[in-house]
């Protein structure tokens, strides 16, 4: 009876929670249409979609926040990076893009594309987007029959070659002190503890099970992987810094590499397989043979999203809560404020979840490579096992 | 039909499509994790490879889910 009562309560409350807060929230307010020929001054609004996307996509420079000094101009604290740039007509540009002062000036006959300008411009936003460097002429105006290659250091690049040089640093350091006899008869200590789990975990876990006798063969690639994915992971957590793996490009390579050392390493029962599979009617032939040639492929295609679509899912609902909060306060500003402590409770909660994903994205994409390479190194013995069971 | 209604449709039509791959790796998830918790039950000293096992399964079953994600994704963009 007395739990009845709670149950009842429990949703009378959250009926008239959800009476207050079900107001109409956009995530894009329409803009206040100004009077004609009066240039109003801009109210700037907050725009969720711009905020994640600044977040997820490349850029040319870190951006940690903006503000409005005193003198009522709106100013930006950021990192600037090299910007290298090549066209035909003009060769190689190299310069720092701070020279763009955020895609408000030119430099040397380019120009930094950004929202506000895409808009004012009315752009195809299917062709243009923010962060493209294009081509301007003398008179400011964008030049379409110049093709631009950017092939600038973003701040993915510099991030991952930082990541990449921490990495160095830390294993260089932990494999000196192996040098000089430290954890060899010894207990290990120090940074040595981290690694020699991390590298037996990798080799009991992943490698042995799965590639057995071949195992020190592969243990390398696995470890590299593993280590790689994991430190780009866990340095993209830390708020300010760019999203590197959940970059199509960077799991692109990732896969493709892998696709390349399972093809390598594959012998003439994995090839046939997939081509002529033993023990199969001709007729399931014409439906099995397609299906698994499709799935050498679907095999380095499914890592490469996965990796991606999970980072990028992590970073999104992080900035989706704490842009929950300037949703509610563009309703009113008190919600806002009663709302962020919900918000960010929910954020560090995410934010943990997050930390137990990059290290078990790292996990799996170094499992599935190291099952796939198994499977292109099984050997004959399995078909007589087949053929017995038959 | 207009041009807006078009647009509608196709985030209509991204977000469901999401949604269904969501309840698709739901219940693919559940069914592992069940039948993971049963096998330890019954042996509980299998659990290291039992748990390993269960989040290879558990990340076969997501990436499905994760392609469904994207697709939806690009039916909204494109």
């Amino acid at each position: 009876m007395r739990s009845k009562s709670i149950k009842s309560l429990l949703v009378a409350v959250f009926s008239l929670g959800l009476l207050i807060l079900s107001t109409q929230v956009l995530a894009q307010h329409p803009e206040p249409k100004e009077p004609a020929g009066e240039p109003a001054k801009k109210e700037k609004i907050f725009d969720a979609n711009e905020v994640i996307f600044g977040h997820i996509m490349d850029a040319h420079e870190f951006h940690f926040l903006s503000y409005k000094g005193s003198d009522g101009q709106e100013h930006h604290a950021t990192i600037p990076l090299p910007v290298i740039v090549y066209s035909k007509g003009k060769g190689f540009s190299c310069f720092m893009s701070s020279k763009f002062h955020h895609g408000e000036h030119n430099h040397e006959g380019y120009g930094l594309l950004t929202n506000e300008k895409i808009d004012e411009l009315k752009l195809d936003r299917n062709k243009y987007a923010a962060g493209h460097i294009v081509a301007v002429n003398e008179a400011g105006l964008i030049d379409e029959s110049v093709k631009v290659y950017d092939l600038s250091l973003t701040r993915n690049v510099v991030q991952m070659l930082l990541a990449l040089t921490l990495l160095v640093f830390i294993l260089i350091k932990v494999a000196r002190k192996y040098g000089t006899g430290v954890g060899v008869t010894s207990a290990p200590k120090g940074m040595q503890n981290t690694m020699e789990t991390i590298v037996n975990f990798v080799n009991d876990e992943v490698a042995k099970p799965n590639l057995g006798a071949k195992s020190n063969k592969y243990l390398p690639y696995l470890l590299t992987v593993f280590l790689f994915i994991l430190i780009n992971n866990i340095v993209g957590l830390i708020p300010g810094t760019a999203n590197v793996t959940g970059n199509i490009a960077f799991t692109f390579v990732l896969s493709i590499i892998s696709f390349i050392v399972i093809l390598f390493s594959s012998n003439k029962h994995y090839w046939m397989h997939i081509i002529n599979p033993p023990g199969v009617p001709g007729w399931v032939k014409v439906i099995l043979v397609p299906v698994e040639i499709l799935g050498v492929f679907t095999k380095p295609f499914a890592l490469m999203i996965r990796l991606f679509a999970n980072m990028v899912a992590g970073h999104i609902l992080i900035i989706c809560l704490i842009s929950l909060i300037f949703i509610m306060a563009a309703l009113n500003q008190y919600v806002g404020w009663g709302f962020s402590p919900f918000s960010i409770a929910f954020t560090i909660f995410i934010y943990f979840i997050e930390v137990l994903v990059a290290f078990l994205q790292a996990f799996i994409f170094t499992i599935l490579t190291a099952v796939f390479i198994g499977q292109a190194i099984e050997g004959a013995h399995d078909d007589h096992a087949h053929a017995a069971a038959h | 039909m207009n041009f807006f209604l078009l647009e509608a449709m196709a985030n209509a039509g991204g977000a469901i499509g999401a949604g269904l791959g969501a309840i698709g790796a739901g219940i693919g998830i559940g069914q592992i994790g069940k039948g993971a918790l049963e096998s330890i039950a019954r042996q509980p000293e299998a659990i290291n490879d039992i748990r390993s096992n269960m989040i290879l399964t558990a990340a076969l079953v997501e990436g499905a889910a994760l392609f469904a994600i994207i697709i939806g994704f690009l039916a909204m963009v494109l």
